[in-house]
């Protein structure tokens, strides 16, 4: 059978391209690193590839706010390329910066009158965090969540405040189902999520967004950081997992494809 | 052509992250308790454009909508400079013309997108604030709004028509009229060109001009300044000393050589056909075995002068420059891991109290962990080690050592320049910045030093350094190149120089790019200008590699050729504006015998407080809220430690994920359990007793951190970094020629090799004080970096205790040795003895806790170093939410009469504390054979750390959550 192929987008800054890939291909599928140039020169390239990636990193050195320059440039050169892969059925996954690109290129919430619905910015703490964190998964509407109650992955970034222009379209979006995944409280907190369980201050906690079709996801945590059991902040006490809870939303995308 | 501005504020509701930064700074700095600030980011862009065209940029570009608000206007335009509610006083923080802008660069790159023409972009940042008197004014500027080195502010509205773009060049060949200077006039010439070179040395270039009966010209003067500095060719520590001990007098004629390399080459000797080390003290970095495929390439470097004055620039460019190590060695390694350990005066020291000149500590340290985080994590590169030390002596000469590991095929790890080769230039372009980084460097800091040296400032570009790092690693594997350095200190000068060594080399250099017109040759050839490499393509690869670098949007110059003729020539255009020999800026210096004096200063004896006067729950409280054993949790967060998926013990640990870790172990190759361990070791008090013992100290430590997690400790590599006072004096040069000798001997007695190093001498800060000029030198300060090596990463363990009923056990001896420890600096106490290596003893102790790892017999194990005993059961009982109680009445130790307070906080070597469980005592026991050792307790499941005496009385009980408080607030920033 043929493997399913995942373009992990490369862009000046782009970091986390190659344990993308990795956990990719860990899922059974195969994937290539594709320079943002390469695509911009041959947008068709995107045809023979049923996952599109963007990985986590600094695109352009996140200059001016994260992920907006990257985000500029597909929605003025690969609009119509994004717009064709997504009608073709196939599934986009942005990570960390990568759903900063999302949100920023209208890709994962489409603009209205007012432009953007929403946008990542900077953490309440107002600084750059690494720190893992408990996530839970919200209805069914994302193809990468199939299956998936709860994991447990890490944060790393400055600006990954989920802001919606209002609160109606946080109603919205909620009452759509594509706010996918939430941040959890690690103790017994009555619903409300504290810092640093909710480690950027995002509204309704929301660390993860699906498109309306749910082959669209962005997310700020890191899946790719968590495939191996020894990355697990705590397997020395706890003992290894058999495989890491970000691998199985690799697995989910791969399978998609796989009938 | 029309100047906007565009102004980006807080939209209504949201945070005003930077005004209440700056007034979160002004109260921490005692300048302003309750200062409201309302502050935006700004950008000036200056084009073809309509006013249409910049509010359309202002919306799709530079604001963000859902949270943001904008101002747009021509530059100079009223509506940008209408109060918000309530503070009229308005002020522009703007980087100084030259200064590295990575944001405006990045922003025309994006307007050109859109299609608009563009010509220039600045960015600034906008301060309003209540009306305050000019002093406020001007006290608020210098201490927390701008940094007069690379920026300028401007009170009221921005007056500005036009963005400076530079003015063109007329080239001039200078001379330098040297042949005809007396000794004064040599001197003079050394200290205003920025030579900063001897008297002597000044004597031979002079000979050699006259000799060849013409003067030189600035490019020539420059070209030896910069290869004789001590920052680029070390001569002090690599020199001629003659050297005065308690043992009688040794003549060194290559001290490092001699000591250093001399412990390597023995231990690579004895190792015979086993020898893992690769290239040792030749490349820019270390390079060592690390599996089939691959070697391991390690570097630290300091970037101590830089950071005194802009924190952020200096050590943002600190952490960029030692990346191109790695990058530049063999064939260019890929950066697996970063590790940063900064030395600073404490953060509370009241504003009044700093001499001039200086910066306050606090934002020092602001600075560095800011420029660090934003360099380290932009690359891509996880920051898995460091450490902080604090001490009054940093005040006005902070410490920033940056080190970063790499990983390199082991068949891309040498490489030779070939005549004939293209001399490439690959990266960032050249600018004015960083003129004089080099010689600058090896200069004593003084409080003009901001205002003299402004050029060696700089801001870094990390992307810059991405991209290059990106085209570097395809470009090797496709074998475009024959050989690669970094542009470091020195800029072109010490980078082809060093390549052309061998063979000679012609360089154009109007072939440079450059940021912006007017730069003259000298400018191009020596500024220090950051993301620059240095390749020597064949001239059949050039196609392949320019296009490589195009489509990843990197610029590639050839700037010059390798040629046979062992000369260094330069041109601009078709003038020759230098010609030396090789051999006169390698070889030419002349030698200088050096006088270094060590004597023991005067042994104090401690004097310890009577049993039961003190009250030690408090003592640990206040050893464990100290600055240098306190969680440095704020820090860690901030730096990236997980990216490149290879992270296995990451720097904090635990039940919270929040302990302090020995140290930080990576798998480098994804698809392998194998990884690499990576540590330090550093102790500045003990040097105020003994240097030899410091170095002994701090090299054990960096050993056993290593070996606490799980490495093997005949694979673990070291690498020296000392940081001294003006050697120049002999006593200063004898305690530095003292801790190289304990690295001498400590390193062939654990087989334990350095593979690279670096020095910075000259550390030291004199201002005009009361009683006329006051000199602060910074305390002998030798961080040992170590690097060790793990077969299996799932065997590692932690420090955090895991179970409750497992028991305790201390290995190691534990002496008479308080001095310099922490419980002295708390305690307020002077003298006692300083912690001594035993290396027979350490060497088994290592090689046991090994084999107890390797059988899996440890579930947690932590050495024991700042605070001794005590601090380390309550660090392991507060990582691991559990309790412990211990006994001290079984604890090998070598101490007269009572000992108790001896026992808790001495911070004698080689020691570990480990817990193992029931079922593995009979398995463990029968390993530590002949060592000391004992079991001294259990884990309890009660939250206390509770420590008897020898006599069973209670010494300590304290709860955990109170000791990890202690732990935590003091820079829970």
């Amino acid at each position: 059978m043929v493997k399913p192929r995942a373009l992990v987008l490369r862009a000046p800054g782009t970091n986390c391209d190659l344990e993308s890939a990795y956990a990719f291909e860990q899922a059974g599928g195969k994937a290539d690193l594709v320079h943002i140039n390469q695509l911009l020169e041959n947008p068709a390239l995107s045809r023979e590839y049923q996952i599109l990636c963007l990985p986590g990193g600094f695109s352009y050195g996140d200059d001016i706010s994260a992920g907006r320059i990257l985000g500029n440039q597909i929605r003025h050169h690969l609009q119509d390329t994004l717009v064709d892969f997504k009608s073709a059925g196939k599934l986009i996954l942005g990570i960390c910066n990568g759903f900063q690109i999302l949100i920023r290129s209208g890709i994962l919430l489409a603009d209205d009158d007012q432009g953007e619905p929403a946008t990542l910015t900077w953490n309440t703490s107002g600084k750059f965090e690494d720190r893992w964190v408990k996530l839970g998964v919200d209805g069914d509407k994302s193809v990468f969540l199939r299956g998936i109650e709860s994991m447990y992955l890490p944060v790393a970034h400055a600006e990954g405040k989920f802001v919606t222009r209002s609160s109606a379209l946080l109603d919205h979006l909620k009452g759509n189902g594509q706010l996918s995944l939430r941040y959890k409280s690690l103790h017994e907190s009555n619903g409300h999520v504290p810092y640093p369980d909710n480690p950027n201050g995002s509204q309704a906690e929301v660390a993860g967004v699906s498109d309306e079709t749910g082959r669209v996801f962005g997310l700020m945590p890191h899946p790719e950081r968590f495939v191996d059991p020894t990355q697990h902040p705590r397997w020395t006490r706890e003992g290894l997992q058999e495989h890491g809870d970000g691998l199985m939303l690799f697995q989910n995308a791969v399978r998609y494809f796989e009938g | 052509m029309t100047l906007w501005e565009i102004d980006i504020y807080p939209g209504e509701g949201q945070p005003d992250r930077l005004g209440d930064a700056v007034a979160g700074d002004a109260a921490d700095l005692e300048l302003a308790s309750d200062l409201s600030v309302t502050a935006a980011r700004g950008f000036l862009v200056q084009g073809e454009l309509d006013e249409t065209q910049a509010i359309q940029l202002a919306r799709e570009l530079f604001a963000d909508g859902v949270v943001e608000r904008t101002v747009v206007a021509r530059a100079g335009d009223q509506r940008l400079s209408e109060p918000p509610n309530g503070k009229p006083q308005l002020l522009h923080v703007m980087l100084k013309p030259g200064v590295m802008d990575p944001v405006a660069d990045s922003a025309l790159n994006a307007i050109a997108d859109f299609g608009m023409q563009v010509e220039a972009v600045r960015t600034f940042r906008k301060f309003w604030i209540p009306e305050s008197s000019p002093e406020t004014v001007s006290t608020l500027s210098s201490r927390i709004l701008a940094n007069d080195s690379i920026e300028q502010v401007v009170v009221g509205a921005l007056e500005l028509n036009r963005l400076q773009l530079g003015s063109p060049y007329e080239f001039k060949l200078l001379h330098v009229a040297i042949r005809d200077l007396d000794n004064d006039g040599l001197t003079r010439l050394s200290r205003e060109g920025q030579l900063y070179l001897t008297l002597v040395e000044m004597q031979t270039i002079q000979n050699y001009f006259r000799e060849l009966g013409r003067d030189p010209t600035d490019a020539e003067l420059e070209s030896i300044a910069q290869t004789w500095s001590e920052h680029c060719s070390h001569k002090t520590l690599a020199g001629r000393i003659a050297y005065r001990d308690e043992n009688g007098e040794q003549r060194f004629e290559n001290m490092l050589k001699e000591t250093i390399f001399a412990a390597t080459g023995q231990i690579r000797r004895d190792l015979g056909e086993d020898d893992w080390c690769v290239s040792v003290f030749e490349d820019n970095a270390g390079i060592v075995r690390f599996d089939e495929d691959y070697n391991v390439v390690f570097k630290v470097e300091t970037h101590n002068h830089p950071s005194a004055l802009e924190p952020y620039g200096g050590a943002n460019t600190g952490i960029g420059g030692v990346i191109r190590d790695p990058m530049g060695t063999g064939l260019g390694a890929k950066p697996i891991c970063n590790t940063d350990v900064f030395c600073f005066a404490p953060p509370d020291i009241s504003t009044s109290d700093l001499p001039p000149g200086v910066l306050h500590p606090r934002r020092v340290m602001k600075g560095v962990v800011s420029g660090v985080r934003d360099y380290g994590n932009r690359m891509g590169i996880p920051t898995v080690n460091g450490a902080i030390y604090f001490d009054d002596r940093y005040l006005g000469n902070p410490l920033v050592y940056c080190g970063d590991v790499g990983l390199i095929p082991r068949d891309k790890s040498s490489k030779e320049v070939m005549a004939g080769d293209w001399i490439v230039s690959v990266g960032g372009r050249t600018g004015r910045d960083g003129i004089h980084g080099a010689t600058f460097s090896s200069a004593e800091l003084t409080s003009e030093s901001e205002s003299l040296s402004g050029g060696a400032v700089q801001i870094g570009n990390a992307i810059t350094e991405k991209m290059v790092l990106d085209v570097i690693m395809q470009a090797r594997d496709r074998g475009l190149y024959s050989a690669v350095t970094d542009c470091g200190a020195g800029g072109f000068s010490s980078a082809v120089g060093e390549m052309g060594e061998k063979t000679g080399a012609e360089v154009w250099l109007d072939k440079a790019p450059v940021k912006y017109d007017g730069l003259s040759y000298t400018e191009v050839w020596i500024s220090e200008a950051q993301e620059r490499m240095v390749l020597s393509v064949p001239p059949e690869n050039w196609d392949e590699f320019e296009s490589l670098c195009r489509a990843e949007g990197v610029e590639a110059s050839i700037i010059g050729k390798f040629v046979a003729t062992g000369r260094l020539q330069l041109k601009y255009n078709d003038n020759v504006v230098a010609d030396l020999p090789m051999e006169l800026l390698h070889d030419g210096r002349p030698p200088i015998v050096r006088d270094a004096v060590y004597e023991a200063p005067a042994s104090v004896s401690l004097e310890l407080p009577a049993p039961g006067s003190i009250d030690l729950n408090a003592t640990l409280a206040k050893i464990l809220g100290s600055l240098n054993v306190a969680s440095k949790e704020w820090v860690i967060r901030q730096y990236d430690h997980e990216v490149q998926g290879g992270s296995v013990i990451k720097p904090l640990v635990g039940v919270e994920n929040d302990g302090p870790g020995d140290a930080a172990v990576v798998r480098p190759v994804l698809n392998s359990y194998r990884g690499l361990a990576v540590s330090c070791g550093m102790n500045p008090h003990y040097g105020d007793f003994d240097t030899y013992h410091m170095a002994a100290s701090a090299i054990d430590e960096a050993i056993r951190n290593c070996v606490a997690v799980g490495a093997d400790p005949s694979h673990i590599s070291i690498l020296d970094n000392f940081c001294w006072g003006y050697t120049d004096r002999p006593e200063t040069l004898g305690s530095l020629v003292r801790a190289a000798l304990a690295c001498r001997d400590l390193a062939v007695a654990f087989g334990t090799p350095f593979i690279s190093g670096k020095d910075s001498l000259n550390n030291e800060f004199s201002y005009e004080g009361e009683n006329g000029k006051q000199t602060i030198s910074i305390p002998p300060s030798l961080l040992i970096s170590a690097m060790g090596q793990v077969d299996d990463v799932r065997k590692c363990v932690t420090m955090d205790l895991k179970e409750v009923g497992n028991s305790l056990y201390i290995i190691g001896l534990t002496r008479n040795e308080l001095g310099g420890s922490h419980f002295t600096l708390v305690e307020r106490l002077k003298g006692g003895n300083v912690p001594e290596v035993n290396t027979d003893v350490a060497k088994r102790t290592f090689a046991a806790i090994h084999q107890a790892i390797q059988a899996g017999c440890l579930r947690a194990c932590h050495d024991l170093s700042e605070g001794g005993l005590a601090v380390g059961i309550a660090e392991m009982a507060f990582a691991g939410g559990l309790g412990a109680a211990v006994s001290l009445a079984n604890i090998p130790n070598d101490i007269d009469g009572e000992y108790d307070v001896a026992v808790l906080f001495a911070e004698s070597n080689s020691r570990f504390i480990c817990e193992v469980a029931g079922e593995k005592k009979a398995e463990f026991e029968p390993l530590l054979n002949d060592l000391p050792y004992a079991e001294i307790g259990e884990v309890t499941d009660t939250d206390r750390v509770a420590i008897s005496g020898t006599s069973g009385e209670s010494l300590i009980d304290s709860n955990i959550t109170d000791l990890k408080e202690s732990w935590q607030s003091p820079l829970r920033w």
